[in-house]
């Protein structure tokens, strides 16, 4: 739509501005470590950040929410939708394309209401990632460096100041009757194109073959033994998909209060990697091992989303490589059953499953 | 005006139920119990054989439970069949006539009975499966002239665990349906053929060229019924199934009935041989 110029010494007035008419989120330093959170002075925001521990997500889709509440008595029951006005800052654009796939996600076939309505009243502030955030991720080989255009806001730092997109009316609204930024002069734009120019350099690609490969290799994988590696060694322990801005798999249960039968209906992160996961009446479980759930996890990262959702599952953001104890990650597998292919080992396994 | 039940998905939250009544609760065995579930005036549930309800016991949790009885049956009420097998199971077999559960759906996209019609069908029950296929049979014998032959192969465990035993008992005197049954173990009162499903197989002849066959039971019985039915030369786009997975939502969300890239509580239950032969995860 537009595009703007903010000295970085505005950020703490605007900051403010926003905090008087949003619940204003970014990334906080916590330990060490990066969390989303909200930001109750600017000084506690870090756009420059290395990525959180958890994905903004969190605020799409909470860890848990009350689905609706009842009276089992009279069998009344109420919607619980909730959503507060709400500005995520310094989304990095691997997490935008993951929220991108959330909305599909939730408006394909029946519109998850609770999800929309978080949805509805998030404005998203994306930030451009100038250079690499971790050791583990891998956003250059999956085609999310750049951001996609679901953006509201997009941040560019050029040293003193932000270049800002404007993306969208929701966006333009945050900067409304902000004084302190200008449109930008030819210099500005010289500016904006050397810092883009001179990112791409400092990212690797760390997949050994082209991304859209991908959903056919994994396709031949299926009987691969590193499956059964994988399995031997994975703890079952659901971190990995904990962590992943792409995940969104939910438990559902009551909690009734002590009148045993006002309660409310509530749904709860819950994770593929978990043994009972898909265990059926009379003990059948579908995917009874953790090699068979970690294919399913790497086959839905890498493939089954793509052909549901048209959208890749996995955008390379690295959190699961760094929350995993046992350093199972997607880079090594995706790669590893690459290598395997190239000496024909996954064609030799298929052919005899 | 009737609303359709699915319509009520549209409203503020898809993952809340509709208030529904228990009209009737029959004994079928020591483990399943028969509910006639009766909609709010002006609903209509609109089924096909082969869909599901979710049925919520509120305090307790809800379970995805497919629909007994046949559309041409049901109307302004409907019926389940439901083993007690965990929480939600076991408060609806504590529920009395009059009682009141939650309700969603119906879901999946049932059988295509349409592009059965014409045809000759072979139904394999096996056990707790009568209950989603019993739907899908009185379906078609209240259309008897639309289809050709009708071949019943019903296999349970026990004597003990036989369902619909009236029902079944008018089946065996119809001279328009082929009805056979067996027992993996059979006890004094037993008179009839011992051994699995696939046991029965011999017992009827199969012109595979204009068959349907339509399988629910376990998950070990389709491996095995699936072999006979193939070696009969029964076309892969002709063998249904109904698959049992593990179901949180019913809309496609909660990602607990993932099969490779489907949701079978959306794609699903049933599908044909031919639409998940390639699926790893399916059989
Ligand atoms: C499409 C479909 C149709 C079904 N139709 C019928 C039917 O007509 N009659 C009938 O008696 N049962 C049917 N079931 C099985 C029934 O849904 C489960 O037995 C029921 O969910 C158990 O709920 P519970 O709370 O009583 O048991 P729980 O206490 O939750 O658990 C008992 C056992 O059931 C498994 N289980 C729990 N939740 C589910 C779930 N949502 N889906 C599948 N397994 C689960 C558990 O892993 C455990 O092994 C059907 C299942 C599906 C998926
Ligand atoms: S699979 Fe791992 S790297 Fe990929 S999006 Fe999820 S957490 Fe990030
Ligand atoms: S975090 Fe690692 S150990 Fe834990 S379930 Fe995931 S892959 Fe397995
Ligand atoms: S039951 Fe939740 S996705 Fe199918």
């Amino acid at each position: 739509m537009s595009f703007k110029i903010m000295p970085k010494a505005a950020l703490p007035d605007w900051v403010t501005w926003l905090k008087n008419r949003y619940r204003v989120v970014g990334p906080t330093a916590r330990q060490g470590q990066y969390v989303f959170a909200e930001i109750a002075s600017p000084d506690e925001l870090v756009l420059d950040y290395p990525t959180s521990v958890l994905p903004p997500k969190k605020y799409l889709l909470p860890q848990r929410e009350t689905l609706f509440t009842f009276d089992a008595q009279s069998m009344q029951m109420k919607a619980n939708i909730e959503w507060e006005p709400t500005v995520i800052l310094g989304v990095h654009t691997c997490d935008m394309h993951a929220i991108r796939l959330l909305d599909k996600v939730h408006a394909t076939g029946y519109t998850d209401q609770h999800y929309q309505a978080h949805r509805q009243h998030t404005t998203l502030v994306s930030i451009e990632c100038l250079s690499p955030c971790m050791e583990q991720s891998f956003c250059k080989s999956m085609g999310t460096l750049t951001v996609p255009e679901d953006y509201d806001l997009h941040l560019t730092d050029l040293g003193d100041s932000y270049g800002v997109d404007v993306g969208s009316e929701k966006g333009e609204a945050l900067l409304q009757g902000f004084t302190a930024i200008w449109d930008p002069t030819s210099e500005d734009y010289q500016r904006i194109n050397k810092v883009m120019a001179e990112k791409w350099p400092r990212f690797s690609y760390r997949l050994n073959f082209d991304v859209t490969e991908l959903p056919d290799l994994l396709a031949l994988s299926n009987n691969s033994s590193l499956w059964n590696e994988l399995g031997d060694i994975c703890l079952g322990c659901g971190q990995c998909t904990k962590v992943c801005p792409t995940c969104y798999c939910f438990d559902v249960r009551d909690e009734v209060d002590l009148s045993l039968t006002k309660g409310q209906r509530t749904r709860t992160w819950d994770s593929c990697q978990i043994d009972r996961f898909a265990t059926v009446a009379g003990g059948h479980n579908f995917r009874s091992t953790r090699a068979l759930r970690n294919r399913h996890r790497f086959m839905r990262k890498g493939k089954y989303h793509l052909e549901a959702y048209g959208l890749i599952g996995c955008v390379g953001c690295g959190r699961c490589a760094a929350a995993c104890l046992v350093h199972i990650t997607p880079v090594d597998t995706f790669n590893e059953l690459y290598r395997r292919h190239k000496k024909g080992e996954i064609l030799e396994e298929a052919k005899q499953a | 005006m009737t609303t359709l039940l699915k319509e009520t998905l549209k409203h503020s939250s898809i993952y809340m139920p509709t208030p529904a009544r228990i009209t009737a609760v029959k004994d079928l065995t020591a483990l399943e119990k028969l509910f006639t579930i009766e909609l709010p005036s002006g609903f209509s549930l609109n089924h096909r054989p082969g869909q599901f309800v979710q049925i919520s016991v509120l305090g307790v949790g809800e379970a995805p439970i497919s629909i007994s009885s046949s559309p041409s049956r049901s109307n302004g009420s409907f019926e389940v069949c439901v083993r007690r097998v965990g929480s939600v199971t076991n408060a609806m077999h504590a529920l009395k006539p009059g009682a009141m559960l939650g309700l969603r759906g119906p879901f999946g996209r049932g059988f295509p009975v349409e592009r059965f019609r014409g045809k000759d069908i072979l139904f394999v029950p096996g056990g707790l499966g009568l209950a989603p296929l019993r739907s899908l049979i009185n379906e078609v014998l209240d259309e008897r002239g639309k289809y050709g032959r009708v071949i019943i192969l019903y296999g349970t465990r026990s004597p003990s665990e036989i369902l619909f035993r009236d029902e079944i008992a008018q089946w065996q005197q119809r001279t328009d349906i082929e009805f056979h049954m067996t027992v993996d173990r059979a006890d004094e009162s037993w008179t009839g053929n011992v051994g699995v499903v696939t046991t029965l197989f011999p017992k009827v002849q199969i012109h595979p060229r204009n068959m349907v066959a339509v399988v629910v039971g376990p998950p070990v019985m389709y491996r095995f019924v699936l072999m006979e039915l193939l070696g009969k030369g029964i076309a892969e786009g002709n063998i249904w199934f109904s698959f049992e997975r593990h179901m949180k939502c019913g809309v496609g969300k909660c990602g607990h009935c993932q099969m490779h890239h489907i949701y079978t509580c959306q794609d699903g239950p049933s599908f044909s041989y031919a639409e998940i032969k390639h699926l790893e995860e399916a059989l």
